[in-house]
């Protein structure tokens, strides 16, 4: 493939890709069809398979009943939420519907549903949640929270292909900011983690958009002489703990970076997991940072503000450091 | 008052019922009885305590309202996605007995191998689908796997059906259900079965309209109420629903009108229905009527019911019997997997 690809290119790439290799494959999301999408996610699928993209009422629970019982018959739908804020109204179809499915009945659930998550200026309260945490809680899901164009378009066609439920939380800010040469090569299956930055002096563990922060952060660390090491968790739900526990063996220094609330969440999933299974190999106390414990606000100023940032990554390393 | 066009001539009496009618209502009479024998033993073997853990939530007088709808139905061709009090509709589209008691006893042989319980259950792949808790969620299940077969280009003349009690009517998950499948135009039947209670909570406090039948217009689907004591008009009225779906006239709602003769489950006395209200046309007991007006119509003597109803004891003790004595879960035994891709279960590689 030539010339440039986007995050958000990457996603309907991979859902043409998608739609063409397997007929069950169908998609059923509002706006999706003719319009492409609120973010243009589905531009011309409609078109270019005619009968398999749909338009669907407001109706966030239906949505997903239907892609359940699609499942049940065979199909593999993807779900796209406008945002993913509105999954809220599909919670109970996703947490104890398509969650329990199999556990249950021992009946596979091959469902896709595409989470739009995370900030962007501007958005406030409604549209700007991260949603991982919260269905990571239950079991009988899968999360994966790409962070790459290569993860974007690989995981979104590993996440059809999975007999399993599995929430695809796309960041929004990475949809146009983010872009490659190409889609590259396939590189790590659901439920490993990449090291996305080697180094030896602390690891930064994130995901999702926050990988490219911690990056920029490591990056200003570098000029004072630190090597952070950067852990992309891929998927926070199957959670890479081995991967985890193998870089902090290495820098003995632990930072869990997320865009969520602070309360409970991956970050602090993270911190228990090293606690618990790795602390003979800490060297100081494991850090953690989030957003603010309030909604997340509209205006820019208070936005950056709101979500950990370049600077207070970096800041928060130099206090695991000097300890 | 029954809805039977029956007309007298000289002597004898012609039914106007169409050819099959006879068969189906035989059929629907059985599985009704049936269905309250095997829950009368439900409810014994819960008062007696020990076997059954949990609740017993009975459908003490809706077995006609339920077998019609059931009856309708082919295993293995619709798509059936039964409630609370539907034992007699389960039974109907072809539910063996043991798959509700192996639910009820929690023994590994059934469907649900004790990780879930009483009326929750299904075999989703076999078109039945196993209901969870949530009220009116099942709804746009049942739409979604119509969709998926006339995606494939197999849906045929299969149907589906669903079916709410008044309470749930009321949730956010039956409106959206509801209108999704009549956007979808899906063969779907949604029975309503309005027993005036929803545990507690009497219909004035559920709704506002004057009858739930008039939702249908707002859904712009085909609506009808009846009245669900009496098993020739819930027929009438499910193979009406049935063949309109299966002539493409899109999802068919059926509202009938009844008393719940039983608690909530049998942990409940229902103290809180007034007296006056179990005297009532409502209350009738649909197997009373069903009985009579088949004996009525020369369909069965009443020699015929008592050696059924003999027969059908027999069957119920018997299945009972077998089923006591199957193994129940044990957790060293069991995979522990939410997941169909087991490697990916957390935990799978701890130590
Ligand atoms: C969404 C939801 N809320 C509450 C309950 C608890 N609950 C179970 S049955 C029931 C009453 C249901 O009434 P109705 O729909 O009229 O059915 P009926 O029991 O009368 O057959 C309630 C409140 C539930 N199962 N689901
Ligand atoms: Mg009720």
């Amino acid at each position: 493939m030539s010339g440039s690809i986007t995050y958000l290119e990457a996603i309907r790439e991979a859902q043409y890709d998608a739609l063409r290799n397997d007929p069950a494959v169908f998609l059923y999301g509002q706006d999706i069809n003719t319009f492409g999408g609120a973010f243009k996610a589905t531009k011309n699928l409609g078109k270019e398979f005619p009968g398999r993209v749909f338009d669907s009422p407001i109706s966030e629970d239906a949505m997903v009943g239907l892609a359940i019982g699609a499942a049940i018959e065979g199909a593999r739908p993807i779900v796209e939420m406008q945002f993913a804020d509105f999954s809220s109204i599909g919670f109970n179809q996703i947490v104890n519907q398509a969650a329990t499915l199999y556990w249950r009945t021992e009946t596979p659930c091959p469902v896709t549903i595409r989470l739009p998550s995370g900030g962007t200026a501007g958005s406030g309260p409604f549209h700007s949640q991260s949603m991982e945490a919260i269905y990571a809680h239950y079991p009988g899901l899968v999360i994966v929270t790409p962070a790459t164009v290569e993860d974007a378009y690989w995981m979104l066609l590993d996440s059809v292909a999975l007999n399993d439920p599995v929430i695809y939380c796309e960041h929004k800010f990475l949809y146009y900011h983010l872009k490659s040469e190409s889609i590259g090569e396939r590189s790590l299956p659901i439920g490993k983690a990449r090291i996305a930055r080697p180094g030896r002096h602390a690891t930064v563990v994130t995901y999702s958009a926050m990988v490219h922060d911690a990056i920029r952060a490591a990056e200003e660390l570098q000029l004072d002489g630190y090597q952070i090491e950067v852990v992309d968790l891929r998927s926070v739900k199957p959670m890479d703990t081995d991967t985890i526990l193998g870089s902090v063996a290495r820098t003995g220094r632990l930072l869990a970076v997320g865009e969520a609330f602070p309360w409970g969440g991956v970050t602090a999933e993270v911190i228990s997991r090293v606690a618990s299974e790795g602390f003979h190999l800490l060297d100081a106390p494991p850090m953690r940072l989030n957003a603010k414990d309030t909604p997340i606000p509209y205006h820019p100023n208070l936005w950056k503000a709101h979500r950990p940032t370049v600077a207070s990554i970096a800041g928060a390393l130099r206090s695991l450091l000097r300890y | 008052m029954s809805a039977s066009p029956v007309t007298t001539t000289s002597k004898r009496t012609v039914s106007a019922y169409p050819a099959d009618f006879q068969e189906q209502y035989l059929r629907a009479f059985h599985f009704m009885r049936l269905s309250r024998v095997l829950e009368e033993k439900l409810g014994a073997l819960y008062r007696a305590g020990g076997r059954i853990v949990g609740g017993v939530y009975l459908g003490k007088g809706q077995e006609a309202f339920a077998a019609a709808m059931g009856v309708q139905l082919r295993m293995g061709k619709d798509v059936y996605g039964p409630l609370i009090r539907d034992q007699a509709g389960r039974l109907a589209f072809g539910e063996p007995m043991t798959d509700c008691l192996r639910t009820y006893l929690g023994a590994v042989t059934g469907p649900m191998k004790g990780r879930d319980g009483n009326i929750h259950r299904g075999r989703p792949r076999d078109g039945y689908m196993a209901m969870i808790s949530h009220l009116g969620s099942l709804l746009s299940v049942v739409a979604g796997a119509l969709f998926a077969r006339r995606l494939k280009g197999t849906l045929g003349d299969s149907i589906g059906a669903t079916s709410v009690g008044d309470g749930a009517t009321s949730t956010g998950a039956f409106h959206e259900g509801m209108n999704l499948a009549a956007v979808e135009k899906l063969p779907l039947i949604v029975s309503i079965a309005n027993n005036q209670y929803a545990y507690s909570t009497p219909n004035t406090r559920q709704y506002a309209c004057d009858n739930l039948v008039d939702r249908a217009k707002g859904y712009g689907v085909h609506g009808e109420h009846i009245d669900a004591t009496d098993l020739a008009a819930c027929l009438t009225a499910f193979r009406g629903a049935a063949a309109r779906a299966k002539a493409g006239k899109g999802p068919q709602i059926i509202v009938g009108t009844l008393l719940r003769l039983a608690g909530h489950g049998e942990h409940d006395d229902a103290s809180y229905i007034p007296d006056k209200k179990r005297h009532t046309h409502e209350a009738r007991d649909c197997i009373d009527v069903a009985g009579k007006f088949a004996v009525a119509q020369g369909w069965a003597t009443e020699a015929d019911l008592v050696t059924q109803m003999e027969e059908i004891r027999r069957l119920v003790d018997q299945t009972v019997a077998k089923v006591s004595k199957e193994p129940v879960p044990d957790p060293f035994k069991e995979s522990w997997l939410a997941l169909s891709t087991s490697e990916l279960v957390e935990g799978q590689n701890a130590s």
